[in-house]
């Protein structure tokens, strides 16, 4: 194991490429820029190609004909990049085509864009959420693996801290169970006839006389359900004997996981809850901590998006509060006042002291 | 031109098949597409192309969204089948992970033009390697013949029902006249099939847009009219003759720019 300073950007850009990522395309914007520039300065060098597109709508094009060959390739931008893309995004994921997409976000507004789709359609993404840039390494890795296992698209959820700090990476290649032939994807070698192929969004294949939209969309359903059952990622710290368990995930967990620790040092009895996958949803885990503590404070930033799913876990069990919000400097990039253990640390401590009472 | 049957009364006589037009790499002897279409005539000088140029089994076709889509499961070559407009940044991504294949796209008006200008725009300034057809009927067939950027001046349409006024829907776009401007377009050309010649003309200019891919000269384009009577609200037998004098007077048949060709 070697460890290196790295920003995490350049990091994540690296830890894609020795996963075997050799496509990416995207288009500037802060804080995604310098992924982008990651990939482009690495790519070319181990073989692949990285294309600096002309918007978010070529580039997850470009994406999704690099992986229809069954390379592994990937996008991103932020959510607002991702807003364009989701045209796309629903129909690769009808194609069930293995693209790892990367929301370097500005703030956690993009939970709901993330986890339900901004796109048409019933569909899913694995969702994960790293925390610091050591977990964005790991997660990038495994998410080429989740994205070839299940084929369907997953979705790293970053932001400006994991982009632009600097910060002590491993990024060995991981190894994982083997994988099924990718004996869907085009090369161009089955024409006239060795029984071509078609990757398409429509569940046919050359053989098919119409779409079964039905059949598909079924089919589809069935692997979510799957997916839910097995690919669940979560990180739980003090939920034993917590008097209140704080939910929080990404950069804003990682802030959390500190101030909880800070906190029981000085004998509060909190806990935390980490969602590491946004979609699955750790319900099971938010369940028990909720049961066992009786109290639920969701700190996250936004207006109060992820507390849905906190809810629909806990069903009426215990009490839910928002404790966290909107916080973003001038600069709109969603780095704000909250990300401070002294803010967070304020946050949890009105909570605590409110008793049952959370209205 | 030959008499046309009058179509308005069942034949006296059964139909008799003269011909064997199903190039090789169609698996399905039938299509669904209207009679009188042109889109099938195109498909199949693209499809003898292919062939031509030996490249059935190092093929990948990209689709757009149109009339022409339903085709996507009877093509023998790969195929990935991309959004509405979309196609030519599709075949990037193809082309770019997959350089020894031959990558072709097939898209209409409404498509290209319309709903994914840029991308072909960019792909062509961008040399890319690839070869995009376009079916253009000027109109948007598939919803049932809405004006396109194609569409020209004084046509109907069911969104220019008193015909295409400039005032008030502006210019058509001659898309092969501008792409050809691009110093990364090696190729282009416009063909069409309102008759035997031009038909024969057009294979020749889609087989010459894939050699200028497979020598590796830069982006290449044939644009093709074809044939939309449903979309023009016109008799079957008439379709050939307005492509050819309404839709041809416009967008000009021919060669329009080949770049470093042998
Ligand atoms: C994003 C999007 N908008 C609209 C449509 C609906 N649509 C399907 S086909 C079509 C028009 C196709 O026209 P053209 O590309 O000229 O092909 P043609 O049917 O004439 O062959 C449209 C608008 C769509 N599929 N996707
Ligand atoms: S509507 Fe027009 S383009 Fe579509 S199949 Fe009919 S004739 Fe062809
Ligand atoms: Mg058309």
């Amino acid at each position: 194991m070697t460890r290196r300073l790295m920003e995490g950007s350049e990091a994540m850009a690296e830890a894609a490429i020795a996963a075997g990522c050799r496509f990416f395309a995207g288009y500037p914007m802060t804080p995604f820029t310098e992924l982008l520039e990651g990939f482009a300065k690495r790519l070319p060098e181990s073989g692949g190609a990285c294309i600096n597109a002309e918007s978010e709508l070529e580039a997850v094009g470009m994406a999704w004909g690099a992986v229809a060959t069954g390379a592994r390739a990937a996008t991103g931008s932020t959510g607002q990049g991702l807003s364009l893309m989701q045209e796309s995004f629903s129909e690769i994921t009808r194609a069930e085509l293995p693209l790892v997409i990367f929301n370097m976000a500005r703030g956690q507004g993009d939970y709901y864009q993330s986890t339900r789709g901004g796109g048409h359609g019933d569909y899913r993404h694995i969702v994960l959420a790293p925390a610091d840039a050591q977990e964005a390494v790991e997660l990038t890795q495994l998410a080429f693996d989740l994205a070839d296992r299940w084929r369907n698209p997953v979705l790293i959820y970053g932001d400006y801290l994991i982009a632009h700090a600097n910060e002590s990476v491993d990024i060995t290649p991981r190894t994982y169970p083997p994988l099924p032939p990718k004996d869907w994807a085009v090369d161009g070698t089955l024409g006239g006839s060795g029984e071509s192929r078609t990757v398409n969004p429509l569940g046919v294949d050359k053989k098919s006389l119409g779409i079964d939209p039905e059949g598909l969309w079924n089919r589809l359903q069935e692997k979510h359900e799957r997916i839910e059952c097995e690919e669940v990622r979560v990180e739980t710290g003090f939920t034993e004997d917590a008097e209140l368990v704080v939910v929080a995930f990404g950069s804003v967990g990682r802030f959390v996981r500190h101030v909880v620790r800070e906190m029981r040092a000085d004998g509060l009895k909190v806990g935390f809850v980490r969602p590491i996958t946004l979609w699955p949803f750790p319900s099971e885990a938010v369940a028990a901590a909720a049961h066992a503590a009786g109290r639920v404070a969701v700190l996250e930033q936004n207006a109060g998006q992820m507390i849905d799913d906190v809810r629909l876990a806990v069903l009426g069990a215990a009490p839910v509060v928002a404790i966290g919000g909107i916080s973003t400097d001038r600069s709109g990039f969603g780095v704000g006042d909250l990300l401070n253990p002294a803010a967070v640390r304020g946050r949890i401590e009105g909570a605590l002291s409110t008793g049952g009472n959370f209205r | 031109m030959s008499d046309i049957l009058p179509t308005s009364a069942p034949p006296s006589v059964p139909a008799k098949k003269i011909a064997g037009f199903k190039p090789d790499l169609l698996m399905k002897e039938n299509h669904n597409l209207c009679p009188g279409c042109g889109e099938p005539v195109a498909l199949r000088k693209l499809l003898e192309a292919i062939e031509a140029v030996g490249a059935q089994e190092r093929t990948i076709g990209v689709i757009g969204i149109g009339c022409y889509t339903s085709f996507g499961s009877g093509i023998d070559v790969d195929l990935v089948q991309a959004l509405h407009g979309r196609a030519p940044s599709v075949a990037t991504g193809v082309k770019r992970m997959r350089p020894e294949t031959l990558v072709f796209t097939l898209q209409g008006d409404g498509d290209m033009v319309n709903e994914g200008l840029q991308e072909v725009i960019h792909t062509a300034a961008r040399g890319e390697s690839v070869t995009c057809v376009l079916l253009n009927n000027g109109v948007f067939g598939e919803t049932g013949g809405h004006m396109t950027a194609t569409t020209v001046l004084g046509q109907r349409t069911k969104n220019s029902l008193e015909g295409r006024d400039a005032g008030y829907h502006g210019y058509p776009i001659l898309i092969g006249d501008l792409l050809a401007q691009l110093e990364g377009t090696a190729y282009a050309a416009r063909g069409s099939v309102h008759d035997a010649a031009s038909v024969m003309a057009t294979g020749r200019m889609l087989r010459r847009a894939l050699e200028t891919q497979e020598k590796g000269l830069g982006f290449s384009f044939v644009e093709v009219l074809t044939m939309c009577p449903t979309g023009w609200f016109i008799p079957t037998a008439e379709g050939p003759d307005y492509l050819d004098k309404v839709m041809g007077s416009v967008h000009t048949v021919g060669e329009l720019k080949r770049k470093a060709h042998d």
